[in-house]
């Protein structure tokens, strides 16, 4: 990953819908070769915040560019550097895959010559070469979703803008997609920086990057150790039965923050630095609530329960 | 004592399409209060199986009884008793929550205002009965649609991968309600694309073309089909690490993770082996450590071998 190569910048990035702060100041410094996750829940800014990006609506206030150029006041110099999948992207069902590519690859304004042998060469790499004469309708939903991340490479962009592009996608394309991503800002000189916003934290996981949004600002940035090392120590595994009982007991403990379920356990999360005591006080309070305890022992955190601890915290605006 | 019934009981259960076999001859049982994961590709025979055990489609050979009724002769009893949520049912956008679940539950025969309103208030919709529903976030327009599959009492619940597209937060306010439900005995199986989610069951049910591969707990899957180790390994440069390590005979699985190489391997395949073949390949190790398997692993191996 080369920083000093920056490709994607913003400072102070706004946009209010009269009243409504929907982009409440970002900032992004997002390198070539970096994949970059933004995760928040609904509402948080983020889509507003990717389509600021894309030029699709102005700032209210504050700067962004792609590869140098404004989306301001040079947004088709930035468009050209950017490709775009969102949810909502649409295919022409009757069209074929290859006409379809070409269908985009002309609309973004490549020439005759040379949105075949691009086609061709994105087709192979998305692994859909074979399909080139089949009608869009009739592709899976996992090769519709292939299809889409062609479209929007086909243009050999620099930025890769990918607004919830897995959702309700099955887990073998969703491995696939990423691994085409993964190996896009990989390869030496790609040049390439990929933006993605995501419900799912097992693909934050995977971002080199991931900023954590909430009412229009990003209020936490690291990488995927960095956000899990908040919560180091602080996530204990809890068995024992029953479980509602344990959950009580465990919920009334001072030094625990947040009890929760999971299958045939429970996670609960603690104040810093009371891991110990609090295993210590549940080994003593479940028994003598008439409940059993089985073990309880420090588990890595993950992505998931940091982001519910975001979200529950109170958030002071800066 | 006196050992529960078991909510469905599924006996060598088939459905043919012509020459096609989409389910084949599975069996398996559930008891009450569990919630079971049912995972599988596309095209593996889940919704053929749960159209089967909804009473909406006849099966070819084989039996099933959910709650005590046969899916095939009691289709009607079924289907009066089951909830079903799926995101392809219609919310009506035009009318507001409290209209939606009233309108779902006239048509279970559910008049009862009372029930209309423990069910909003289940779901923690009672103070949104008089929003638009178009008006609604993804996270609770899901518990709406978990409402309205709800409002006629069902103790078995079918829900068709309930939280596509939501945030973690509305996420797991939605499973404290699924678990707050089946510890009152509702029994719940629950289909998801999300491998993470698939944690939160009791046990899990995996399908392929039509077969049942297994039914047991997430950790009995992972010792089931994981039959090794996994490995987490930060390289440079990370494509010929993959290459390297994808050919090395004894590794079974290798892909990329964000930054860093993700392999599953034979047990015994050494670190020292992995860390010679990727020098080999002049590639740099930076560091190598053991990792933990998931579903996804187990999901990815039974789906593509």
């Amino acid at each position: 990953m080369n920083s000093d190569d920056i490709l994607v910048r913003a400072s102070g990035l706004r946009k209010s819908f009269g009243d409504v702060h929907a982009v409440n100041g970002v900032d992004l410094n997002i390198a070539a070769g970096e994949i970059y996750g933004l995760v928040g829940s609904d509402g948080a800014g983020k889509t507003t915040t990717m389509r600021l990006l894309v030029g699709a609506l102005l700032p209210t206030n504050g700067e962004a560019s792609i590869c140098g150029y404004s989306v301001k006041n040079q947004v088709e110099q930035a468009r050209a550097q950017i490709g775009y999948l969102s949810q909502r992207f649409s295919l022409y069902e009757d069209l074929t895959v290859l006409e379809n590519i070409r269908f985009f690859a002309e609309m973004r304004g490549l020439k005759p010559d040379e949105w075949h042998p691009r086609s061709l060469e994105i087709l192979e790499f998305v692994g859909l070469a074979k399909f080139q004469h089949r009608r869009a309708g009739q592709l899976s939903g996992g090769m519709k979703q292939k299809l889409g991340l062609a479209s929007a490479l086909v243009t050999r962009p620099r930025v890769l803008l990918l607004d919830e592009p897995t959702t309700g996608v099955d887990p073998v394309t969703r491995q696939d997609f990423w691994q085409l991503i993964i190996q896009l800002v990989s390869a030496k000189d790609s040049g390439v920086s990929v933006i993605i916003s995501t419900p799912y934290m097992d693909e934050a996981a995977r971002c080199h990057r991931i900023g954590f949004m909430q009412k229009g600002e990003i209020i936490v940035e690291g990488t995927p150790g960095q956000l899990r090392n908040m919560l180091n120590q602080r996530i204990l595994e809890l068995r024992g039965s029953p479980l509602p009982l344990l959950k009580n007991i465990s919920a009334q403990n001072a030094g625990v923050e947040d009890v929760r379920s999971f299958g045939d356990r429970l996670h609960l999360r603690v104040k810093d630095g009371q891991s110990e005591s609090v295993i210590k006080e549940l080994e003593q309070t479940i028994p003598a609530g008439g409940g059993n305890f089985l073990g309880a022992r420090p588990i890595a955190s993950t992505l998931e329960d940091v982001f519910i601890y975001l979200s529950e915290r109170e958030h002071e605006p800066a | 004592m006196n050992l529960p019934e078991p909510v469905i009981v599924v006996d060598h259960l088939t459905r043919r399409f012509g020459d096609f076999v989409a389910v084949n001859a599975i069996t398996f049982e559930v008891q009450p209060g569990e919630i079971i994961g049912y995972l599988g590709p596309n095209g593996s025979g889940k919704t053929t199986t749960f159209r089967m055990l909804l009473g909406l489609l006849t099966p070819s050979e084989g039996n099933a009884s959910v709650l005590g009724y046969d899916v095939y002769r009691q289709a009607e009893q079924v289907r009066a008793r089951v909830g079903y949520m799926s995101q392809k049912f219609a919310i009506y956008d035009d009318l507001t929550v409290w209209e939606n679940l009233q309108f779902y539950g006239g048509v279970y025969g559910i008049t009862d205002k009372a029930r209309i309103e423990e069910t909003a208030a289940l779901v923690g919709l009672a103070d949104q009965r008089t929003v638009l529903t178009r008006d609604l976030s993804v996270g609770w327009r899901q518990r709406l649609a978990l409402g309205i599959a709800l409002v006629h009492n069902p103790r078995l619940l079918f829900l068709d991968e309930p939280t596509s597209g939501v945030d973690p937060t509305a996420r797991r306010a939605f499973w404290d309600l699924i678990y707050g439900l089946a510890e009152t005995g509702v029994t719940i199986l629950v289909t998801t694309h999300y491998m993470d989610e698939a944690e939160y069951c009791h046990r899990v049910a995996m399908m392929r073309d039509g077969n049942l591969l297994a039914l047991d707990t997430p950790l009995a899957l992972k010792d089931l089909f994981i039959p090794g180790k996994v490995w987490e390994l930060y390289a440079e440069p990370l494509l010929n690490g993959l290459h390297a390590l994808a050919d090395l005979p004894g590794v079974i699985r290798s892909s990329l993770s964000g930054d860093h190489l993700r392999v599953i391997a034979e047990s015994r395949l050494s670190e020292n082996e992995l860390k010679n073949a990727l020098e080999q390949a002049n590639v740099v190790l930076t560091s190598i450590q053991l990792g933990e398997p998931t579903l996804e692993d187990v999901f990815l191996n039974l789906a593509r071998n």
